[in-house]
Order: C-alpha cells, then structure tokens, then sequence
C-alpha cells in the first residue's frame, strides 16, 4: 500500500476521465432520488400490485441465483479443469446470451420453448403443459440471461486458484470429486460468490426477455421492472418511487455482500 | 517493411475519404423532416399516408414512430422532438393538452374491438369462451387496454388474461405467432392481419367505440410546422378518410366546408 506514495500523483489525464464517468454513473441515481414523490412515497409503495411484484422479483431472483448454482458450477468446473476438445468454442457458446439483446433472448426462449416452439410444441402435445405465462417461464428466462454472469465469474475463480493442488489430492488418492467439494470450491469460494451476486442482480433487473417470453401478468410474471414500465405510462411520479425501491434493495444486497464475497480473491489458502 | 506498412495505411484512409461522399449521393437529402407519433394501430393507414405526402412532395421525410398511445402522450409532455401526436383515445390526448404541448386536438377516426383467434382454431361463440382459452390483452393504462376491460366487465366475464401487453399490436403478434389462443385487438388489426386470424364480433363493442385524436405540438416556437399542419390535414381530409375506412376505422360526420369549423361557429 505504501507503494503508492512513491509513484507520484495520479495524471490528470487519467483522474479526469474516471471523474467523468463517476459523475455520469452517479447523476441518474442522484435524479432518482430528487424526483421521487417523498410525500406519496408510502401509498405508491403499499400499493396492492406492489408487494407481489416485489416478491415474484425476489423470489425469482434468489431462485435463479440458485439455479446458476447447481448448473453453472459444474459447467464452471468443466471449462476450468477438464481438457475437453472444442472447450473454447464452448466457453464461447455459453458466453452468447451475455451478448444477447434480452428481447431477442426472449424470442429465442420462444422459438424453443414456446407453444408452437422447438421443445414446446411436443411438450403441450404430449403432456398439454405450456410455459409461457408461467411464473416457471420467468426463471427459465432469468437463468439463461444470467448463467453466463455466474459461469465466467466462477470459472475465472476457479482457474486462478488451485489447479495446482489437484495433482497432489489425486497422489494421496482422492478422488475428483471428492477434490471438487472439500479443496477447489472452498478455494474459489470468493468468485462463485461474486458470480452467485451477478447472477442475482441480473435476475433483478431483467425485463426485455421476461416480457417477450412469460408475458406481463400480476402476481404470475409481473416483476418489480415490468411493474415499473406499466406505471410509467400511467403515472410516472409512481414509476420513480418504485424505482427507488429497487434501487435500494439492489444497493442493499451489494452493500451486505461487499465484504465476503466481492473481495477480489488474494489466492492464499485457507 | 515498415514504411510499406504505414503506406497502405495511407492509401486506405485515403480511399475510405475519398468515397465518403458516395454516402450522400444514395437519395436526395430531404429538406424537411416531419416526426410522427401514432398509436400502433395506425400502422397501415399512416405508412400508407407517408407514402402519398413524400410522393406528392420530395425532399419531405415522414418519420412515424408507432406505440402505445399513453406512452407517447408521456413523450411529448417530456418534451420528446415530436411534430404531430395521433392517440387511440381522447384520454391519452387529454395529458397533451393538459401540459399545454398541442393545439386543440381533432378527432379523425373511431375503432372497434373484436376478439381475435389463429384462423383453424375452434371459434368461440363470445367472450363467455375465454373462461376456456389462454387470451391475451393489452394493458389497463392504453385505449385498448382500458375497452377491453369496460368489455368484459359490461358482459360479466370474470376470465382473466394470461398477460397485458404494451400496446394492441403486440397482443396480435402474441395471437398470430400462436402463443396465445385469443386476444382482444381493433377490427382495423384484424383486416391487417389478414388470413392469419379469425375474428369474432363482441356483444357490446358497437356502443364502445374508442375515438383518436390528432394534434400538431407546438414545440418550442409554441406554433405548429406548417409541415405538421399538412400532416393533419391530409389525415382529416379526404384522402385520409379514404385511406382510414379502408383500413376499417370508423369515421366522424365530415367537417363543415371551410373547414376551421370549431374556431368559425361560435
């Protein structure tokens, strides 16, 4: 740390520009708040189709952070340790819905598990079960836009730190798997808790790709974004307090997570 | 090697100028822009329009941004660069003209609701069926959101939609890609739609017809373009009525000849 003082002042061509974009990721939050109806704050917020918004998006989001778990983990694992021809163009596969529009995410969830879809269509002929406008949907539609976040951020993790060590657990006969659970997830730990954050708040904040393909109905598919673009056209003074709402429990997340999880990892055992 | 290099990277740049001004030379540069804000429903009868004034006038570019009357109308009361502001509803016009943004509004077309199905599928009798389907319709804050509600409520139906969509062309899109099996859209979607669907009149939607509405915004001269105040003549004027009942609107009694009626009659 003390390192720092012996390089010299920062130049300013490199504290003005970090000044700017500072100042250009703090001003929408800052108008957020200043045009927040304080006086109507409390009845826009307690308002009946609030609370199930809040909740499917919570719900969903914490599902789908679960989600990315138990699917991006292993996938995660794959990339990072096993030597497997066409690995890159995997990774690259797996990368693709980072770079999606989420509408055209949307549409793509649609073109194979829609009614008249791919998978969809013999899945309602043969069990007469549609996904669209199901709460099921929203996750489906959530977990592919935000498994990406989670695998790269573990996968990052997992090939910084211990690939060194699996050669020495397997000379003292343990077995992959039981080097997998007991030294490389408690070693990556920090970016599979980074990645599990990601893919929380991706899941929040989704909208394009939940409403083109679960559609837009209270209590079944209408999260916390959608509700706020309903309200926008019909009384937006509503639309920047509930704004604000999600704001805070997204500020509230990164600030409760800060320390554990988005540390960057220092690669010391233990 | 290295001057070679740099060379061609001359040579590049410079071929890339020097067809620079190609780009210019594809059309005429327009010498007026007139920006347009339509409700979705208008697609046909507006596209149609644009297509006769840039005819009849070169050098003008029509740029009609379609979408949810109620969105719009929060667009122009925001300030958003708009000439003229077509909505599905007086509703939504009333925003407008309660932010001062327009002249006073004149009422162009009126619309019907009917309840769409993918054409082949089993037609439901009335809107009593859709206890029995996955329909759609589209949100309670736009014009076809607000009469498709006041239409199930006026025929007691406590059915509820699957989804509510932003604007009425996107519960067609949701009817005709096969996603939903019913939705609630204007009788001029239907004639859009063409055989992709099947209609099915609703008890009721005669007497609960919606009325558009176009005014020219004032803008920050607080004076409409006299391009604007084209645009909304054709559109109440002859050519545009034909244009709309043929596209299946429903029009209002014609105007009085010498037609600033509304400021000449007391």
């Amino acid at each position: 740390m003390s390192a720092g003082a012996a390089l010299g002042r920062p130049p300013v061509r490199l504290l003005l520009p970090a000044g700017l974009a500072v100042a250009f990721l703090v001003l929408p939050l800052v108008g957020l708040v200043a045009r927040t109806p304080w006086s109507d704050f409390w009845s826009v917020v307690t308002d009946p189709q609030v609370l199930p918004a809040l909740r499917l998006s919570l719900v969903v989001a914490t599902t789908t952070a679960l989600c990315c778990l138990v699917l991006g983990l292993p996938l995660a694992w794959l990339l990072a340790r096993v030597d497997l021809p066409g690995r890159g163009a995997l990774r690259a596969v797996v990368t693709v819905p980072l770079v999606l529009p989420p509408v055209v995410a949307g549409v793509a969830l649609l073109a194979a598990l829609g009614r008249t879809g791919l998978v969809g269509a013999p899945l309602r002929d043969v069990f007469g079960f549609t996904l669209p406008f199901t709460t099921l949907a929203v996750l489906l539609a959530h977990t592919f836009v935000a498994l990406p976040f989670f695998v790269l951020s573990a996968e990052g993790s997992l090939r910084a730190l211990g690939a060194e060590y699996d050669a020495a657990a397997a000379t003292l006969g343990a077995s992959r798997w039981h080097t997998f659970r007991t030294l490389t997830v408690p070693l990556a730990l920090p970016g599979i808790g980074a990645g599990l954050v990601l893919a929380w708040a991706r899941s929040l904040g989704e909208f394009g790709a939940t409403i083109t393909f679960a559609g837009n109905y209270p209590g079944v598919t209408q999260t916390m974004p959608l509700l706020v673009f309903g309200e926008l056209q019909r009384d937006p003074p509503a639309a920047y307090a509930l704004s604000l709402v999600l704001l805070l429990f997204s500020v509230a997340v990164l600030v409760l997570l800060r320390e554990r999880w988005l540390r960057p990892a220092t690669g010391a055992v233990g | 090697m290295r001057s070679s290099a740099r060379l061609r990277g001359r040579a590049v740049i410079a071929a890339a100028a020097a067809l620079l001004p190609l780009t210019a030379c594809t059309q005429a540069e327009p010498t007026e822009t007139l920006d347009v804000l339509a409700a979705s429903s208008l697609t046909g009868a507006f596209d149609a329009l644009e297509a006769e004034l840039e005819a009849a006038q070169p050098g003008v570019d029509v740029r009609i941004s379609y979408g949810s009357s109620t969105a719009l109308a929060r667009q122009v009361v925001e300030g958003a660069p708009a000439d003229v502001i077509a909505t599905a509803d007086a509703r939504s016009m009333d925003a407008v003209v309660d932010a001062s943004a327009v002249r006073a509004p004149t009422a162009f077309a009126t619309n019907t609701m009917v309840l769409v199905q993918p054409s082949g599928a089993p037609q439901l009798r009335d809107l009593a069926d859709l206890a029995t389907v996955d329909f759609v319709m589209c949100v309670g804050s736009a014009p076809c959101g607000a009469i498709a509600q006041q239409l199930l409520d006026d025929n007691d139906v406590a059915a509820a939609p699957r989804s509510l969509e932003p604007d009425v062309r996107a519960v067609l899109a949701k009817v005709t890609s096969g996603e939903a099996d019913a939705g609630l859209v204007y009788r001029t979607d239907v004639r859009a739609a063409g055989d992709a669907v099947a209609a099915v009149q609703i008890d009721g939607a005669a007497a609960a017809t919606n009325t558009y509405e176009i005014a020219a915004v004032l803008g920050e001269r607080s004076a409409p373009s006299d391009l604007a105040e084209e645009w909304v003549a054709l559109v109440t004027g002859p050519e545009g009525r034909r244009v709309l009942a043929d596209a299946g609107f429903g029009l209002p009694p014609e105007p009085a000849a010498g037609a600033a009626a509304e400021e000449v009659t007391p």
